[in-house]
Formats: structure tokens, C-alpha cells, sequence
């Protein structure tokens, strides 16, 4: 159609006065919108803050159960298993070497869970490729030394559970619910999907590191001192 | 109600809007960014527990005390070892960067045999099979001296064992590749008698006389040299180098003195002559019949005004040096052009070495330590057949490498029928480089120890991949002018990356699947068996410490000076060959001359007007440049060779010379040094030196035109 047949038929529509009718039409159509709007906006919302996280997870088991209070009882404190090294470094998850120092060939109790370490692990001497729920990405450099030696050596004097929480308090591994972009745990974020936090430990995001240092040392401290 | 076009944007800006306000789209962002830092090619390294290793590098002759830092059994970096006598701490480019060896583009990752043009992968059965069948087959044909073996270097228990395969088999044609340890026990043998070496108090001298050595650019062991430099300042040592160009070590000296190319001798024998003449030297020292010739020789030859024309310096200035030379406490010259490598003159390295006799600086601090060569390793005597006896006594194909290559290049038939090469590339290092590569493809079988492809690898019919210094266990002797003699025992840090052997290990095989009166001299389970046996006086120390000491500070042992050689052989080299400007080459610290090439963060840092893209530089004097401007190209033609270069405008050089830096032009498949610039030694000529047979080129004549 070309632009004067255009020009002709809006004369012509308006000389009929049929222009009220299509304005009035114009503003059912309008009403129509907003319900879609405020639908859309609430199924959306409601989306994105519910079943969003329910997708964005997947849950997976640890090899095996892992009965921390039984541990603790054995073998004294978290730092009996999760030791800083001499040269400063942390140990982290121990390695099946460390296990064996207690454990040996034969089971030390009866459960199902420490047969299968046993049988699967211990016997083929494979590590445990364990899930680690405070696993953050190789671009941050975090010493656990500074953080958790005492005020008079120089460190924070933080304790375990000021991070981790009460997993030293676990009798059973709980799943790892594993981000499907990023691979890490659900645990970095938090369980709340807005970020808001209970606990100290519900959340293991930079602001967290931030916020803490904020408090404790007066400033939020810079780039670097993380990220090498 | 009808649902229409705003009814669709009612509930497109509903989901955007919803979608906004709720926490995916924060949280999408997090997670995207943390995505983006775990694609699959991004290199995260394995967490663990952080450990260190002694070890010693076996890169260069330099035999640093090296410290591997490991996370998780992986190294991850190579620092200088504290405490070890040869670099106490310090560490070179090459040596830091050594762990990139491991896993360098040109590794031989399994055991080649060349078929047609290519090489196709066999087992270390077949690999070592098809040698060992090979040898027996010339040996059969009773002609066991048409084996010949090129070894890198005379020391240390892998050498030892090739020198052992080689004389149980009956051949006497055994070649090292020319070394500055070799040169120097070249010339301590012409000066002080057999089997004796020299070392250079460098750390201790107040007076440093180099003749040309790069002090800083590689000469000797590389880190030792670098703090003996540092420690100058302090010490008010004088460095005062003598060199056609000024070098990093002549700008990095008290004084530079600028002499022609090739002239060093002729220079050293008129310091003599006025030393002598003057009477300043230690008489104690020297009384012989020999040296009466000589003094009376240099003194008629190498009158100063002449030496001054030969030299180009003046004749005030030689003077100035021979008196500050003499008359420092503990001066030392030293010698060995640029790393001390390649060709040398012996006259040159013998008259430089009798101005340290006239100093009276030998066995003494801050001087020359003249000592017998260190022997602590003790093989089992071989059993030597009669076919072994037989070949072994049949002259060799030459006194050294380069006659070597000239009568396989030249003759009819084979004069040899197989070649084993250990950690050499002739085919790169040697002057000539495209004859000796053209010597080489005339022999049938050549077998090539190597970790790494070369050019001389490319030659070869059968690869056999050995592991490299961060996977053995290796004695290494320090040599290279040091003056103390140490062993240090290097470590296998790393489980082998590919499929490779122990090269003491692969010659074993070899020799136990020959005749039986060879395999007799073989019969170790395996390399570490023979190592601990052979080291046994000092294996304690040796495997607990990881050094031993073997000699340190002045030598108590008589030195004899005999003054013969040179009063026998007056006349110096000449650089031979056509053209109105002289080429040299220059040695560059962060461009290794031999085998291994450089690694690839060492070539990165080799700057852009040494190589730029594909093309080399010829460093010119404005002067003999011609109107030339910098960067122009030029085609640099001597009588060997010719390469396109690009000019390098430089008022540091001598006007009427040239100069390219060695360690560039490689050929064989490593993306990071091939393809890259020109190699020197294709363009110099071998030129022999009457009296030692030695390839004496300093250069050779060249002549450049426009492109």
C-alpha cells in the first residue's frame, strides 16, 4: 500500500467519526495489558526466586557418609585431620595417606560406610574424590593461617566454625548440591537466594570476606590481596 | 476481550520485569562470571603440599645447585639452590625456565627409526634391537673401528659408559664437542703436562684481564660468573675486557679495549714480550731452557709498534694493560672467546694462559688454579677382545670433531658405518653446519641419544629419547673454569613425562645385547646400580648432600710451565675467506649456541633487534654501514654460505666488522625457536690452526648488499 492510499483511509476514518470507537477499543486492549503485565510479573517472580535454584543445582551424593562427631571424639579437634603445614599451607581435605594413619588394611568400626571406603578406596589406593562444599575458585588466594591463628601471633584468632559452621557437629554427609554453571556448591551463595544470611557461615561470597574484614580491620582491603 | 498487540507487551514487560526483580538475574550474572574462569582450557594447578628438591642443572656446563619447588609431586618452579658451591643461590634464565623443557613442543616422546623422510614411533624393544643388531653386523665384518660416537662432553658416568660401549666394541673414533672444559684441559696440557685442567679465581681476583670472554654472557658457569661480577663493586676489583664489540661484559667492565677481530694471541704474545722485556715477571716461577726460547722468541716477533698495527690498539694502551695486569695483586686473565665454546686457537688460549704463568698467579687466590682433572669415578677394568684390540688400534678418523666430519664428508666410500651421538647437534653447533649435515646423510646409521629434536636428530635413523635433567639421576661434574672442582648428583624430581629412558640405561641395553665379551662390561641391573658402584668413595656424600666437593681453592701440586708450544708455533691464525668486512659471532646469554635450544620464555626475551619476526640482525658500525639504516635488509655472503639479515646500525662495534648472535636459525619442529633467524656457524668456515689441528676460526671475511 502506498503512503496516499495511508493518508486517505485515516481522513476517511476520521471524517466517519468512528475514531471514539477505536480509542475506547484501545483501552480494553490497554486493561488487557496490564493483567498480562502483573501475570507475567508474578509468574516470573515467583520463577526466578523458587524454582530458578531448584534448576540451577543438581544434587549429588559424597562416595561415602562421613560421621564428623565420630572423628572429633577419635582424634581431638578439626586441626587433627585439617592441619596447616609447617611451611604455612593448609592441608585441606586430607588425603587417603592421612586416613591410613589411623585407619590401616581392616575396618575400624562396622559400617557400611567405612567398608566401602575400605574396599573401595583403602584397597585400591584412590584418593576420595570427595565434594567440598567451601571449594572456591583458583583465582582467589585465601591463607588459613592468617585467619585462624590467635590475635597474639599476628592472625585473626577466627574459629573453624566462624566459616564452615557446625560441620564438625555432622554425624552424616548431607548432599552437595553442585551449581550446573559453575561447579561449586550451593553452600558459596548460601541457601537463600536473595544472599541473605543467618549466620556467618551461610554464605562464602567476597562481600562476606569483605564485610568481615570491614568490621575487624576497618577496611574492606583491596584486589590483590586475594586475587594473585 | 480481545487479546492484541499490547496485551503481548503487557506480558513481555511483565516476565522482563519479574525476571528483574527477582535474584536470577544476580545470581545468573555470578555464576556467568565464575563460568568464564572454569572453560576447560584455562589451566587451574593442582592443590597440595608444598615441597623443595636439590637437584642439579645439567643445561649448560655451568652445573648450578638448583632447589625444585613441588606442589603435589608436580614442579612447579626452579630457584638456585642456597649453599651450593658453584651459584649459591642464583639461577639463570635457562635454569628457571627449565621445568618448560619437560614439556617442550621438540621432545621425542617414544623411540623414532626414520623411514623414507619420515620417522615412524617403535618400542624401546625393537629401538634397541635394531642398534644392537646394526653394531653386531659391522662388528661381524671385522671392521668394529667404522663406529664412531659424538659425546657432548668427556665427564661423567653417562660418558663414561659410552666411552666404555665404544672401546669394548673397538673403535677408536670417540669425538666430544669442542667445550670450554675441553679447551681448557687442552691448554693445560700444552703448558703443565697431561691430564691436568685450569680454573679461574674469579670471585677473589682484584684484576680481571678477559680476552673477549663474556664474562656475563655465558662464559664458564654462567651464575658463578654473573656473582663474581656483581661482587666487583665491593672488592674494588677491575674488570678490563678486551673484544671486537662492545659486549654486555665490555660495557659492564672498567675498561673496554677494542681489538681486531682474531688478534688476541698476537695481543697476549706482545704483553709477554713486554712483561719479559720489562722483567716484571715472577722469575720463581719459570726457569726453564723452554721458556728462554720463548722470551727470546716473543720478544724478537712481537715487538709492541707491531703488535699495536696487528691489534689495531695502541701501543701506549698495551703497555697501560701488561703494566696494571702485572703489577695487580691478584690479577687473572682469561680466555676462551665469547662462551669459551665453538672454535678456538690454542695459541691464543696458551699465550693468554703464559701471561697468567708470568704473573705468578698459579694455585694462588684470585688467580688460576692449575689441578689434575677430577676422577672419581671407578669403572670395572673391561675385558677387550681381540676384534676390540684389533679396531682400536687403527688411527682415528681425526684428532678432533671437525677432521672427524671432513673425512666423512669427503671420502668415496663410508670411512664409517655408524655414529652414535649423545646430547650433541653437530649438525647446528659446528662450524660448516651445513657440510657436517651433509657428512652426517653419508652415514648409513646414525643413532641419536637426545631429548629433544635437532637438527642432528633429523639425520638420524634411530631416536632414542632420554629423559631430561628433572627426570634422572646424573652425576655432573662442574667444569667450565671454575675454580673448584664439585659433583653434584642430579635428581630424578619427576616421574618421566613420555615414553623415555635413562640414557646410562639405554646404552646398558645396548652393550648387553651385543657379543658376549662386550655385554661382560655391562652388567648392571640397571643405570643407578652402575652410578652407586662407580661413584662408591664419595655415594654417601654424594646422595646425602647432593655435592661433593672434590678440590676447592689452590691446588698444592707442583705445576711444571713449558714454554714449548709456543715457542714453536709463532704464527696465528688468519680469518680466511673473501669480502671487506670481518663476521664474528656473538654469544648471547639468553640464547643457548648447542643443544638444548632455547625454551621458549627464554627466547621471548631475546630482544628485537637481535631477532624481529622471521629475520636476524647484523650489527654494523655506522662507519662500514654504507648509507645502511637500521632495519634495513642486506644478503650476508661468505665463502660458505649466504643469509638475509637485517642491519643493526651499532657505533659499539669495529668498524669493518659484523656481528650475529649465535643460537638463532634453528630448522627442526619447535614453534617457538624455528624458523627464526640466521645460523652463524652456516656461514663461518672451519680454519685449522698449525701446531694443535684445532678449529681456530674466529670469523670470517663477508661481504653484505642490499635486497
Amino acid at each position: 500500500m502506498s503512503n496516499k492510499e495511508n493518508i486517505n483511509e485515516h481522513d476517511s476514518a476520521e471524517n466517519s467519526g468512528e475514531g471514539i470507537a477505536d480509542e475506547a477499543k484501545n483501552d480494553k486492549g490497554l486493561g488487557l495489558g496490564v493483567i498480562f503485565f502483573i501475570v507475567a510479573f508474578a509468574v516470573s517472580f515467583v520463577a526466578g526466586t523458587f524454582v530458578f535454584p531448584e534448576l540451577l543445582y543438581s544434587t549429588k551424593e559424597q562416595p561415602f557418609s562421613f560421621d564428623h562427631v565420630l572423628h572429633v571424639d577419635e582424634a581431638g579437634s578439626c586441626d587433627t585431620c585439617h592441619f596447616v603445614r609447617e611451611d604455612g599451607s593448609f592441608s585441606g581435605i586430607p588425603k587417603l595417606e592421612n586416613c591410613m594413619e589411623c585407619h590401616e588394611e581392616e575396618p575400624m568400626g562396622d559400617t557400611e560406610d567405612e567398608a566401602k571406603f575400605a574396599e573401595l578406596y583403602v584397597a585400591q589406593e584412590k584418593e576420595i574424590p570427595w565434594h567440598v562444599y567451601s571449594k572456591q575458585p583458583d583465582c582467589v588466594f585465601f591463607s588459613h593461617v592468617a585467619h585462624i591463628q590467635s590475635k597474639n601471633e599476628g592472625g585473626a584468632g577466627m574459629d573453624c566454625i566462624e566459616c564452615h559452621g557446625h560441620i564438625g557437629e555432622s554425624t552424616a554427609s548431607r548432599p552437595y548440591e553442585e551449581n550446573w554453571l559453575t561447579g561449586y556448591s550451593r553452600d558459596i551463595w548460601g541457601k537463600n537466594i536473595f544472599g541473605f544470611k543467618t549466620h556467618s557461615w551461610d554464605r562464602m561470597k567476597m562481600d562476606d570476606c569483605a564485610e568481615c574484614h570491614q568490621k575487624e580491620t576497618g577496611h574492606k582491603g583491596y584486589c590483590f590481596q586475594c586475587h594473585k | 476481550m480481545k487479546v492484541d498487540r499490547r496485551s503481548f507487551l503487557g506480558l513481555g514487560l511483565g516476565v522482563a520485569a519479574g525476571v528483574a526483580v527477582s535474584p536470577l538475574t544476580v545470581k545468573l550474572t555470578d555464576d556467568l562470571s565464575i563460568w568464564t574462569q572454569n572453560w576447560p582450557w584455562t589451566p587451574v594447578p593442582v592443590d597440595g603440599e608444598v615441597t623443595y628438591e636439590n637437584s642439579v642443572c645439567s643445561l649448560c656446563p655451568g652445573s648450578c645447585g638448583i632447589s625444585i619447588r613441588k606442589i603435589k609431586d608436580r614442579p612447579v618452579k626452579i630457584e638456585g639452590r642456597t649453599g651450593y658451591p658453584v651459584n649459591d643461590g642464583g639461577a639463570c634464565l635457562h635454569g628457571i625456565a627449565g621445568l618448560q623443557y619437560l614439556y617442550d613442543p621438540a621432545r621425542i616422546k617414544s623411540p623414532l627409526k626414520k623411514s623414507g623422510d619420515k620417522f615412524v614411533q617403535i618400542s624401546w624393544d625393537e629401538a634397541i634391537s635394531e642398534v644392537a643388531d646394526r653394531l653386531s653386523e659391522i662388528r661381524k665384518s671385522g671392521a668394529p673401528e667404522k663406529v664412531a660416537c659424538i659425546l657432548d662432553k668427556d665427564s661423567g658416568s653417562v660418558a663414561g659408559l659410552l666411552k666404555r660401549l665404544i672401546k669394548s666394541y673397538g673403535s677408536p673414533n670417540l669425538f666430544t664437542m669442542p667445550g670450554l672444559e675441553s679447551y681448557l684441559e687442552l691448554t693445560a696440557s700444552t703448558l703443565h703436562g697431561q691430564d691436568m685442567t685450569i680454573g679461574f679465581d674469579l670471585e677473589n681476583s682484584d684484576f680481571i684481564l678477559s680476552f673477549s670472554a663474556g664474562i656475563i654472557e655465558g662464559w664458564g658457569s654462567p651464575v658463578n660468573c654473573f656473582q663474581a661480577n656483581a661482587s666487583r663493586k665491593e672488592r674494588h676489583a677491575e674488570l678490563w675486557q678486551i673484544d671486537s664489540k662492545l659486549s654486555n661484559t665490555a660495557a659492564s667492565a672498567d675498561r673496554w679495549i677494542a681489538i681486531k677481530p682474531g688478534t688476541q694471541a698476537d695481543l697476549a704474545m706482545g704483553m709477554c714480550a713486554f712483561i719479559i722485556k720489562k722483567n716484571l715477571y715472577n722469575a720463581s716461577v719459570i726457569d726453564s731452557h723452554e721458556f728462554a726460547r720463548f722470551a727470546s722468541k716473543v720478544q724478537n716477533s712481537y715487538p709492541i709498534p707491531k703488535v699495536s698495527e696487528i691489534t689495531g690498539i695502541p701501543s701506549a694502551v698495551i703497555k697501560e694493560m701488561a703494566r696494571a695486569f702485572i703489577k695487580a695483586a691478584m690479577p687473572v686473565a682469561v680466555f676462551g672467546r665469547g662462551r669459551g665454546e665453538g672454535s678456538q686457537s690454542l695459541k691464543e688460549l696458551a699465550a693468554i694462559h703464559m701471561l697468567n704463568c708470568l704473573a705468578g698467579n698459579i694455585n694462588k687466590k684470585g688467580g688460576t688454579v692449575v689441578r689434575s682433572k677430577s676422577d672419581y669415578l671407578s669403572f670395572p677394568d673391561e675385558s677387550i677382545d681381540s676384534i676390540a684390540k684389533q679396531g682400536a688400534a687403527k688411527a682415528p678418523l681425526g684428532k678432533y670433531i671437525h677432521d672427524f666430519f671432513e673425512k666423512v664428508g669427503t671420502g668415496g666410500n663410508p670411512a664409517v658405518e655408524a655414529l652414535l651421538v649423545y646430547n650433541a647437534n653437530p649438525c647446528y653447533a659446528l662450524n660448516n653446519a651445513k657440510f657436517v649435515k651433509q657428512a652426517i646423510g653419508q652415514i648409513p646409521f646414525v643413532v641419536n641419544f637426545s631429548s629433544f629434536m635437532d637438527e642432528t636428530a633429523m639425520e638420524s635413523d634411530i631416536i632414542l629419547p632420554v629423559h631430561t635433567f628433572i627426570e634422572r639421576l646424573e652425576d655432573v661434574p662442574s667444569g667450565a673454569g671454575l675454580s673448584k672442582s664439585v659433583v653434584g648428583l642430579s635428581k630424578a624430581i619427576v616421574k618421566p613425562v613420555y615414553d623415555t629412558k635413562h640414557p646410562g640405561d639405554a646404552v646398558i641395553l645396548i652393550g648387553q645385547a651385543l657379543d658376549a665379551s662386550i655385554a661382560g662390561n655391562f652388567e648392571w641391573e640397571s643405570y643407578e646400580e652402575c652410578l652407586e658402584s662407580a661413584a662408591q668413595n664419595i655415594w654417601d656424600e654424594l646422595s646425602e648432600e647432593g655435592f661433593v666437593v672434590l678440590t676447592a681453592g689452590a691446588s698444592r701440586e707442583k705445576v711444571n710451565i713449558d714454554a714449548a708450544f709456543l715457542a714453536d708455533n709463532s704464527e696465528t691464525v688468519q680469518i680466511k675467506g673473501e669480502g671487506e668486512l670481518i663476521l664474528i659471532p656473538i654469544d648471547h646469554m639468553r640464547l643457548p649456541a648447542d643443544s638444548p635450544s632455547a625454551s621458549p620464555f627464554a627466547i621471548k626475551t631475546v630482544s628485537d633487534d637481535i631477532i624481529k619476526g622471521k629475520d636476524s640482525f647484523i650489527e654494523i658500525n655506522p662507519q662500514s654501514a654504507k648509507g645502511l639504516k637500521n632495519g634495513d635488509y642486506v644478503l650476508v655472503k661468505t665463502s660458505v654460505g649466504s643469509a638475509k639479515a637485517r642491519i643493526k646500525l651499532n657505533e659499539g662495534i669495529m668498524p669493518g666488522v659484523i656481528g650475529m648472535v649465535r643460537g638463532l636459525g634453528h630448522t627442526f619442529g619447535n614453534k617457538y625457536v624455528s624458523g627464526k633467524g640466521s645460523n652463524i656457524n652456516e656461514l663461518i668456515a672451519p680454519v685449522i690452526e698449525a701446531g694443535s689441528g684445532l678449529d681456530a676460526a674466529s670469523g670470517i671475511r663477508a661481504s653484505i648488499s642490499g635486497v
